[in-house]
């Protein structure tokens, strides 16, 4: 409790002083800034690709705290409290928050949006980002905005719309700014020798009106396909399931790569929902991004178009997926790609 | 089990085949003279209102099924279109061309019209294509205070007025259990919609379509978000092709990805 005052005192002296400072410019703004980042967590253990919206914060200037809330989250909250420059980590404890059902968790951000008087609240552009986020903006009466890939200031935020066909820059007047960011547009933060207080939040146990039934999750040994170095994709060209795995999972393999799959692949059977690659499914920027059978229509550039090398194996050399590909190669992928996991694997 | 009402909002988007252009001064996107068409993501929650009503999948039957639109005159097109897939009525609230309402003034709009027209089911989109911002129907459920399943690849309804939904999330799928009323959005997998007819489309001409204004419901298009700029993103530059998987290999080792 002692962190706790000794953070938030300063911040309400400060914010006292701030309509008379308004007009001493960017410095002293910054010092107002504080921003609380929203970690997801499953089982206790912290989801590594959720402290990028520290990575956010910290470029936003001003304090960083972090937020981590579910049964047994002290471990969690004790990691990110090693992220450098991250000044107090507020954890809730309680197993009502487990899974993230927006009806409690929502109001609970808002609780302790509002204690903390936050001017900027982060999460990431993922499926727990996405449902919790706008409901929070709601209650809080604040417009999001969701999925930046830049900031430019405190209030002026780069995002992508018509799935990455142009980019929108927006400036907010909400007093509160609510963001998601995607992932891959900052740069992954790594815990590491800070040490940040962590303090308890305040929990206004709201009454749920949902309840969580059951998952079914990808059990997968590759590296997760939002947070990968590498991605090797399949498409339509795959032409069945057992393809698919039989042509790709070696080929993954050889390289160390995630799965991913274009809409075409995965509607059709050959691979997992989750494993989609487009603007309807997961946005991946990997250093090496390898389409396999995919054509490249607009729906799945937008998913990895940001990716640092794109490679594509078709047999169609006009596919539009040539004109983003750093390196095409035009042939029969079933051919190809065995080839080529042969010659990955023996070098 | 109470009787359903639905409220299905659409948004009417430049079609989803069309490759956006920015226009000449980076403000916006160029719309005059594209093709738009139903926001694909509300497509699916048209249909799967009337597949609820046809297949008799709530217990307590399907009472109404109202689309509604904010947007300019040409939004009716869409409306036509839902009343043609099987929407009994629908709502057009006048918005004019270029004053887009932002999500948190849609779902202010929606907790309004889903109180007035005492819905106590609102199927949305995920998102919509043009702005992606995936918030609407969050912020209604928010705001109205209501349960609600994003992103939902299948429905069931059982006694009491519970509903389960299965939710696509990342790596896998979850299933929640929540009573009316609710805010489901839908996402790719949860059907296919159909083609209106053209027996339909002839019928949707002579069903029920309100003409309402943002002043009707009390509320004015207020702007949270200021658009300073409009760009095209940095083109992408293909590297041209290798003749073999010996190319290729040697190509990704130059390239620093191998």
């Amino acid at each position: 409790m002692y962190a706790l005052a000794k953070c938030s005192l300063p911040r309400r002296v400060v914010g006292l002083l701030s309509p008379a400072n308004a007009i001493h410019g960017t410095t002293t703004r910054s010092r107002l800034l504080s921003t609380l980042a929203i970690l997801e967590q499953r089982d206790g253990q912290l989801n590594q690709g959720s402290l990028n919206a520290f990575a956010a914060a910290k470029q936003l200037g001003g304090t960083v705290h972090g937020f981590v809330a579910g049964s047994n989250v002290s471990a969690a909250a004790q990691e990110a409290a090693k992220v450098e420059g991250v000044d107090q980590v507020i954890k809730v404890d309680s197993s009502a928050y487990e899974k993230g059902l927006p009806e409690t968790y929502a109001p609970l951000l808002v609780e302790n949006i509002k204690k903390g008087k936050y001017t900027h609240v982060v999460a990431g552009h993922t499926a727990f980002g996405k449902n919790l986020l706008p409901r929070v903006a709601a209650l809080l009466d604040c417009q999001q905005i969701s999925d930046i890939t830049a900031i430019e200031n405190d209030k002026t935020f780069v995002r992508p719309i018509y799935a990455g066909n142009a980019i929108a820059t927006v400036e907010s007047s909400d007093s509160v700014k609510v963001i998601t960011i995607r992932g891959t547009a900052f740069a992954a933060v790594t815990p590491g020798s800070g040490s940040a207080a962590v303090v308890d939040g305040v929990d206004p146990k709201a009454d749920t009106s949902a309840e969580w039934v059951s998952e079914d999750l990808a059990k997968s040994d590759r590296p997760d396909l939002g947070t990968a170095s590498k991605v090797v994709s399949g498409g339509r060209g795959l032409k069945s399931k057992d393809d698919f795995d039989r042509v790709m999972l070696p080929l993954a393999d050889a390289l160390g790569a995630a799965v991913g799959a274009s809409r075409a692949a995965v509607d059709s059977g050959y691979a997992e929902n989750s494993l989609q690659v487009g603007q309807t499914g997961k946005v991946v920027a990997p250093e090496l991004y390898m389409a396999v059978g995919i054509s490249g229509a607009i729906q799945h550039l937008a998913g990895m178009k940001d990716s640092k090398v794109i490679a594509a194996i078709n047999k169609d050399a006009d596919a539009p997926i040539f004109q983003v590909a750093d390196v095409g190669l035009v042939g029969d992928l079933f051919e190809k790609v065995p080839e080529l996991t042969e010659k990955l694997k023996s070098s | 089990m109470s009787a359903l009402r639905i409220l299905v909002p659409v948004k009417r988007v430049i079609d989803y085949a069309v490759k956006p252009r920015v226009n000449k001064a980076q403000t916006a996107v160029e719309t005059a003279g594209v093709k738009h068409s139903m926001n694909p993501f509300d497509e699916l929650s048209v249909e799967e209102s009337v597949r609820i009503r046809e297949k008799k999948r709530a217990p307590g039957g399907v009472e109404d099924i109202c689309a509604i639109s904010a947007g300019p005159a040409k939004a009716q097109d869409i409306l036509r279109t839902a009343m043609a897939m099987g929407a009994d009525r629908a709502i057009h609230v006048d918005v004019k061309e270029g004053d887009d309402l932002e999500p948190l003034a849609v779902a202010k709009l929606l907790k309004k019209a889903a109180e007035e027209q005492k819905s106590n089911l609102v199927i949305l989109g995920k998102q919509s294509i043009d702005d992606d911002a995936n918030q609407t129907g969050q912020m209604l459920a928010g705001l109205l205070g209501w349960p609600q399943a994003t992103q939902a690849s299948k429905i069931e309804f059982g006694e009491g007025d519970s509903v389960s939904v299965t939710k696509e999330v990342d790596g896998g799928v979850e299933t929640i259990r929540a009573k009316l009323p609710m805010i489901i959005t839908t996402d790719l997998r949860l059907n296919e919609p159909r083609y209106a007819s053209l027996p339909n489309i002839m019928k949707a001409k002579k069903k029920k379509l309100d003409k309402k204004t943002l002043k009707d419901f009390g509320l004015e298009n207020e702007k949270r978000l200021k658009v300073l700029k409009v760009s095209e993103p940095a083109p992408r530059q293909g590297g041209g092709k290798v003749e073999d998987v010996d190319g290729l290999i040697s190509k990704l080792k130059e390239l620093g990805a191998l």
